[in-house]
């Protein structure tokens, strides 16, 4: 392999990764900006995963090579109902919002694995999806030298999509109306209620944000990754996301960075036996990169993550 | 509603509602619920054998549920027993297999060891929490999913392979009598550790001045800075006694169930069910007992239900469990339907 083609094997593979985590992540972001945890994530990408997994399995015969992205849109529908489940307990019945979101994470282990039973005689384990997402050339931007060959040939569509979604939250979340309300309910929800805000309308939609992204996140792990669903499909990505999101400071783009070096440690624990110099590091510390990393980050070793002020506070009108 | 009454008045409400709701779903899916039910039923106290298990089941819930609600307490969130229990695991059979000893110093040692591998894994969080002020369920979670590779990469060094030999029979908690009652069960004596743990709990909380101060950290960690109370040691004590209960119910499944360790893919799961049993007990120890006996049942009865003529898939415990959580965390919702009710009739 020359130099350019390690490079862009690795880019690659890092990307490929991270889709997930970033749609995730991102969800997180907004859940967390308008002051609901939603521990819940890993659920909610099991949800998707399942959703997607079984969407791509029966719809095939109709939608052909778009069913991909039709089990997509359908996971991201009912990640984001699921995840209403939340938003209903903590926000208007103001359960602890940790406890909720570890009701969800059991709740969606528990469906998922038993829909899979009743659907196929008791086998715990879909069969293969037909359609996976796949590989291609992103059309001009190929032929610049090098960058091209690095960047833009042999790509998943799905990890530029997720590139372009953390784009756009940020936007959205910095540089909106929509935004400045969700991150002062956040932030100050008596003061965003004294400017009009309907600070539970605002949580409600943040809470279904970060469930319709994480609904994306899983489908677009089980289509990409493992290519069906069983009960190991998704194991501590959800946290991960979570994890990106606080490594990324709350912010979708440090989010983003944060995923995808968090894709590109999980990644080597996969293709590093093929690159020289990274063949030598035993894959366990690849694996725990991503948790210990975040762990110096809220520490306050690498660099200073504040949560939103409002975090896991109900709201309550009239109290201080 | 009286006040007194709630803490009790919920969680049996709870439960009675996650059942019916349990049984919708069941009947929506296309099962039958009742004969769904005989056979959960049967699974837990069918005969000797399935009590034996049952009990089995329980005694790691009880510790679990105990390090969560003991860390609640003090006004901590201890996400984190999941990875306490699997390096608690980790240590009891490691001690088991790698030492050759009488039995009344192997034993106590390879519990030690559980106990001591969980609390290390807390004092993590707990000293970040103290010393910096670090959010200790970021730091719980993340350590769980540590825990879990940096025990599969031991497990894997010592054994070279998957799973570890089985631990020497000095280090063992299954007792022969037990077995012998319960159909060659693997009911072992742990249970008499979970109680024995929920006793010493309990008299730490209510009979001493440890217990009160860590107690009034979690009402309110100002007042008790100001009444001269160490708040930042407190935090870091109550973390560590919460790791090392979790540590113990490591230790049951490495002593008394398993007796040996093996890699896993996903977490074991009874930490997070450590949170189902907490939150159902009101965090207090002997309510967390009562949790633990409900959904280590519920747990173990339901591996009976996919068997025909129900054949519902087991899974189908995991949503009950997570339907009753919903509904003793949403405390409010009683409250709110209550004053509706209330209201219709006029009463207020």
């Amino acid at each position: 392999m020359s130099l350019t083609d390690t490079i862009a094997f690795i880019f690659y593979n890092a990307i490929f990764y991270a889709a997930p985590l970033i749609f995730t992540g991102l969800g997180a972001v907004f859940t967390e900006r308008s002051g609901v945890t939603n521990i819940g994530l890993e659920g909610v990408m099991q949800i998707g995963a399942f959703t997607g997994i079984i969407s791509n399995l029966f719809l095939h015969d109709i939608f052909g090579g778009a069913t991909v992205f039709v089990s997509i849109m359908i996971a991201m529908i009912v990640g984001s109902l699921f995840s209403s489940l939340l938003a209903i307990s903590s926000v208007t019945f103001r359960s602890d919002q940790i406890i909720a979101g570890t009701a969800l994470n059991m709740l969606a282990a528990g469906a998922t694995i038993f829909l899979v039973k009743k659907l196929f005689e008791g086998k715990g384990q879909t069969p293969m999806v037909k359609d996976a997402i796949t590989r291609f050339d992103i059309p001009v931007l190929e032929n610049i030298p090098v960058i091209g060959k690095i960047f833009f040939q042999n790509v998943y569509l799905t990890s530029y999509l997720a590139i372009l979604a953390a784009i756009v939250g940020w936007v959205i979340l910095f540089k909106t109306p929509f935004g400045l309300r969700l991150r002062s309910v956040g932030e100050h929800p008596t003061a965003a209620d004294t400017m009009g805000i309907k600070v539970n309308r605002m949580r409600y939609i943040g809470v279904m944000i970060s469930g319709a992204l994480g609904g994306i996140g899983g489908a677009i792990y089980a289509q990409s990754i493992t290519l069906d669903y069983s009960h190991a499909t998704i194991s501590g990505q959800g946290f991960m996301a979570i994890a990106a999101m606080i490594f990324g400071k709350w912010n979708p783009l440090g989010m983003m960075g944060a995923a995808i070096f968090f894709g590109f440690a999980q990644s080597l624990s996969t293709i590093g036996p093929s690159i020289p110099f990274i063949k030598d590091i035993p894959t366990v510390y690849l694996y725990i990169l991503p948790y210990v990393l975040t762990i110096l980050a809220v520490a306050g070793f690498i660099g200073k993550s504040v949560a939103p002020k409002a975090l896991n506070t109900p709201y309550i009108k009239g109290s201080r | 509603m009286s006040k007194r009454w709630t803490p009790i008045l919920i969680p049996v409400l709870a439960v009675i509602l996650g059942l019916l709701v349990g049984a919708v779903i069941i009947a929506i899916s296309g099962y039958n619920p009742i004969v769904g039910y005989a056979q959960l039923w049967e699974g837990i106290f069918g005969d000797s054998y399935v009590i034996g298990e049952s009990i089995r089941q329980i005694t790691p819930y009880v510790l679990a549920g105990l390090a969560v609600a003991f860390a609640f307490k003090t006004g901590l969130f201890n996400i984190g027993v999941e990875g306490q229990l699997i390096v608690g695991w980790f240590a009891a059979v490691y001690v088991g297999i790698s030492f050759d000893l009488p039995a009344y110093i192997h034993l106590p040692l390879a519990i030690l060891a559980a106990g001591l591998a969980g609390a290390f894994w807390a004092f993590i969080p707990g000293i970040l929490k103290a010393k910096l002020g670090v959010n200790e369920v970021v730091v719980t979670i993340m350590l769980n999913y540590t825990a879990l590779h940096v025990t599969n990469a031991l497990i894997r060094s010592i054994a070279k392979g998957d799973t570890t030999e089985q631990i020497a029979q000095t280090a063992s908690l299954r007792i022969p009598f037990f077995e012998e009652i319960t159909q060659y069960s693997r009911l072992h004596g742990g249970i008499f550790i979970a109680i024995l743990t929920v006793i010493i709990i309990w008299f730490i909380l209510e009979k001493t001045t440890l217990g009160y101060e860590l107690k009034a950290a979690g009402f309110s960690q100002d007042a008790s800075k100001y009444a001269g109370m160490n708040v930042p040691r407190n935090i870091v004590i109550s973390m560590v006694i919460s790791g090392f209960i979790a540590g113990l119910a490591g230790a049951m499944e490495g002593l008394g169930t398993f007796e040996y360790v093996s890699t896993k893919t996903a977490m074991t799961g009874i930490g997070f069910d450590g949170i189902a049993v907490a939150v159902l007990g009101g965090n207090n120890p002997i309510g967390v007992v009562f949790g633990a006996i409900l959904f280590g049942a519920l747990k173990y009865g339901s591996l009976n239900m996919p068997n025909p003529p129900a054949q519902i898939p087991e899974e189908m415990i995991s949503v009950i469990i997570a339907v009753i959580i919903f509904f003793v965390a949403s405390g409010y919702l009683f409250q709110w339907l209550y004053e509706k009710f209330s209201k219709k009739k006029g009463v207020k």
